[in-house]
């Protein structure tokens, strides 16, 4: 049996679930849970989700508001389960390095699967443009604002952006102030990396200025391999 | 027309948020502001009971001398408190706006526990654009 051990989400909901019998954990009875009525089953007019076309990218957008909740409580949840700060950033990232990898499929697919000579990237910097603009577009419904190298570290590459959405309505504590919740967007950018075999450390940083308080700095640390073989194709 | 001050009361009738904006109003101490919060909690509940055309969703407006209090309730129950010059017509606006920035900047901040004082950089700072020094 799949869930013969009560689901960890179940103590949060409630504590009393922990007992009961594995019918909470059927979709069909998850309902009474829940206050609201779905509202938006499949129907004949409304197809499922999986029927959808992949490659309709208009009009497929996520309300930010619900999305902000989500976040909310995806780091609600993690913060309870980890000790520290650096945990709680390394969680994000690990989450989002589960949407990066699908993200990057999803943009390979929609980019070049219709193509008969399809093409894939293989230098770096176009590698990086592609982050900095498609999946930055794909994931956030805008291009990032800056894409730098770094002086001192010729392997440490920085993708900035002025007002990451996944932020906009977050603040974070002074006690804590060395969090940035954007470590699930390097999560995302990692994944991406790591998919197209650009391995790299990717982390994020907040960096505010006068104009932007919110401003994000995602900080990629590639592998020695990569740079090797960036010389070897020059 | 000038906007002295703003409360937000939760639901149990605990004051979570005081600022003052345009100088006027006496200053209280912290205490004090907590018993008015709670003390305008319970003159809100016997309004809305008061009601002779049925069921009332209590005190909106009350009216001094030199100002007036208007009190925003929303559905949740959390009340949202502005106290202005008599001659002032924004205070509705104003108090759909806050209610707006509470909703982004308070309810989706992962940081913020529901129903305990806010303590959210980005509500005192939208707040602050919002209403300024309070003077118009």
């Amino acid at each position: 049996m799949a869930y013969a051990q009560p689901h960890p989400r179940l103590s949060v909901v409630s504590t009393s679930s922990q007992s009961s019998s594995i019918d909470h954990l059927s979709p069909t009875t998850s309902s009474t849970r829940f206050s609201l009525p779905s509202t938006n089953k499949p129907g004949p007019n409304r197809p499922n989700i999986y029927d959808r076309n992949l490659n309709k990218t208009r009009a497929s957008e996520v309300s930010a508001a619900a999305f902000a909740f989500l976040f909310s409580e995806i780091i609600q949840y993690t913060q309870k389960r980890v000790s520290g700060i650096n945990d709680l950033e390394r969680q994000l990232n690990t989450l989002g390095y589960r949407i990066g990898t699908r993200v990057l499929e999803l943009l390979v697919w929609r980019t070049e699967g219709s193509s008969k000579t399809p093409k894939r990237e293989t230098k770096l910097l176009s590698v990086l443009m592609m982050i900095h603009t498609k999946v930055w577009k794909a994931v956030f419904g805008k291009p990032a604002d800056a894409i730098e190298r770094s002086v001192e570290n010729p392997d440490e590459y920085m993708i900035i952006d002025n007002d990451p959405p996944i932020e906009r309505h977050i603040s974070v504590p002074r006690d804590m102030s060395q969090l940035s919740c954007s470590s699930f967007s390097a999560g995302i950018v990692e994944a991406v990396l790591d998919g197209l075999s650009f391995p790299a450390r990717v982390t994020a940083h907040n960096t505010p200025n006068s104009q932007s308080p919110n401003r994000t700095t995602i900080l990629i640390k590639l592998e020695k391999v990569v740079l090797e073989r960036e010389e070897l194709l020059k | 027309m000038a906007i002295f001050g703003l409360w937000v009361i939760n639901k149990a009738g605990g004051l979570v948020y005081q600022r003052n904006f345009a100088d006027g109003l006496a200053l209280l101490t912290s205490n004090e502001y907590l018993v008015l919060a709670g003390t305008l909690h319970g003159i809100h509940a016997i309004t809305s009971r008061l009601s002779p055309m049925g069921s009332s969703s209590g005190v909106q407006v009350i009216e001094g001398e030199s100002f007036k209090i208007n009190i925003f309730l929303t559905v949740t129950g959390t009340k949202f408190v502005l106290l202005t010059s008599l001659s002032d017509t924004t205070a509705e606006v104003v108090l759909q706006r806050v209610y707006d920035i509470y909703a982004d900047a308070v309810m989706k901040n992962p940081f913020h526990t529901p129903e305990m004082p806010i303590r959210s950089e980005g509500f005192d700072t939208r707040i602050g654009t919002l209403i300024g020094t309070g003077q118009t």
